[in-house]
């Protein structure tokens, strides 16, 4: 019989807790190497759409923030179409839909400050509700963790094509963000409990 | 042509969540099941970076924290390979960062406390983008093994961090190279979160005499690999998608 000449993915490691030298060396104290760090800004003046800032916590099974993590996020621009790789079209010049921060190192708080995404297409043509991308690492996780915000106000969600294949619907919510303020949203991460966030293998 | 959806993760070739040997993972790894998702548009793309943010030193750890004329101390260290893809192919313009502790262990960091010295010359950091076959290259100087809190005797093997990204937000990696013949790769409980021994030794970069530079540096070769793509010929889309 042949062979498949597949290759097998690199085995992921943590990404310990020294992350930062390597990803935000700027924050973390190693200057003169790079100019600035990776992932901020966003968004450029001449934007389009509704300009947000998203912030949150990440949470250990005792309830604990975790001060070391490097949250990433990827999201499309405020006409749905993603800034690269996108078969649809370019997407607004002025937004990198791509952002990288490291929790605050006492608080474990991080934050984003983004517009807000518009819908992109599900593989079958359905239009998704408007979501950002999210992928976190941090010392104690084996492998990034991936998942999706939502929006709370978005009319939209009660019929999104990847939402409602979520076997237990009790635990969308933990998929949605809090609108905190105007053009303000809190999306916190519970890796653990009975509030433990939904991650994807995906 | 592979557009389609990502191949998915083979999730027990890559660690699992929770290994109790690990400390740390404990009450950070998720305990309900991951829900299982075929990729879109969400996965599939992801941001691009230009060889434009890159500086000229930025691939050399040697020289990229060092003052004027002075060197980083350490066995000087080439560090070479591709990324690819499952499929085989070289991933061109995948950015890699890389970070590592220093000759003697240490790292450059405030919550670091291990007793060896830092290397004034040494910040521990560098990165590069793939060329148009996935080829890439570093300088360094061999990282040192250190000790950490875990065990109450545990080492972590020589290793370098590193963290890539493809051309799609869904192949997001971060991994850590392992040193040919270092005894301490195989009493390591970060290492041993990988079960699959196969698995252990595709992290392990061989020494290469070939690309060592006589009097100068040795090499070892890295390659890392992304998930691949199917291709959407036969992928059931509505017509016209
Ligand atoms: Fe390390």
């Amino acid at each position: 019989m042949q062979k498949l000449d597949h290759l097998k993915e690199s085995p992921s490691q943590t990404a310990g807790p020294y992350v930062h030298i390597g990803c935000v060396p700027n924050f973390a104290g190693v200057s003169g190497v790079y100019d600035s760090d990776l992932g901020s800004p966003m968004v450029q003046d001449g934007v389009k759409g509704e300009r947000i800032s998203v912030s949150g916590t990440v949470f250990d099974g005792t309830g604990t923030p975790l001060r070391d993590a490097l949250i990433e996020i990827w999201q499309a621009d405020a006409n749905g179409i993603y800034a690269a790789g996108d078969p649809r079209g370019a997407g607004d010049p002025n937004f990198t839909g791509w952002g990288r921060t490291a929790g605050d190192s006492a608080t474990g708080l991080w934050s984003f400050e983004t517009i807000r995404p518009g819908a992109v297409p599900f593989p079958d043509g359905r239009m998704m509700s408007a979501h950002i991308s999210f992928w976190i690492v941090a010392r104690g996780i084996n492998i990034g963790l991936q998942t999706r915000m939502y929006f709370p106000d978005d009319p939209t969600l009660e019929s999104d094509p990847w939402l409602t294949r979520i076997e237990h619907q009790n635990r969308v919510q933990t998929l949605i963000a809090k609108q905190t303020g105007p053009h303000r949203f809190q999306f916190d991460i519970h890796l653990q409990g009975a509030n433990e966030t939904i991650f994807f293998d995906v | 042509m592979s557009d389609g959806a990502l191949f998915h993760r083979d999730r027990n070739w890559q660690p699992k969540g929770l290994t109790p040997d690990y400390k740390t993972s404990v009450v950070r790894s998720p305990q309900r099941a991951l829900l299982s998702m075929n990729t879109t548009l969400s996965e599939e793309t992801g941001p691009v970076f230009g060889h434009d943010i890159l500086g000229p030193l930025d691939n050399d750890l040697i020289l990229n924290f060092a003052q004027p004329g002075e060197m980083a101390i350490g066995q000087r260290t080439i560090v070479h390979g591709r990324v690819l893809d499952e499929n085989g192919r070289g991933v061109p313009g995948a950015l890699l960062e890389f970070w590592q502790a220093n000759a003697g262990g240490r790292y450059r960091h405030k919550k670091e406390g291990y007793l060896a010295p830092l290397d004034p010359n040494f910040g521990g950091c560098g990165r590069t983008i793939t060329d148009d076959q996935g080829g890439y290259r570093l300088r360094t100087v061999k990282p040192g093994a250190y000790p950490w809190p875990n065990g109450v005797n545990d080492w972590r093997p020589a290793h370098i961090h590193f963290s890539v990204f493809g051309p799609s937000f869904g192949q997001r990696l971060i991994t850590q190279m392992y040193f040919e013949g270092d005894p301490l790769i195989w009493t390591c409980p970060i290492v041993a979160t990988i079960t699959d021994t196969a698995a252990v030794e595709q992290l392990i970069a061989p020494l290469d005499m070939n690309n060592t530079v006589p009097m100068d540096a040795r090499a070892y070769k890295f390659d890392i690999v992304l998930r691949g793509r199917r291709s959407t010929l036969f992928e059931n889309r509505m017509e016209g998608n």
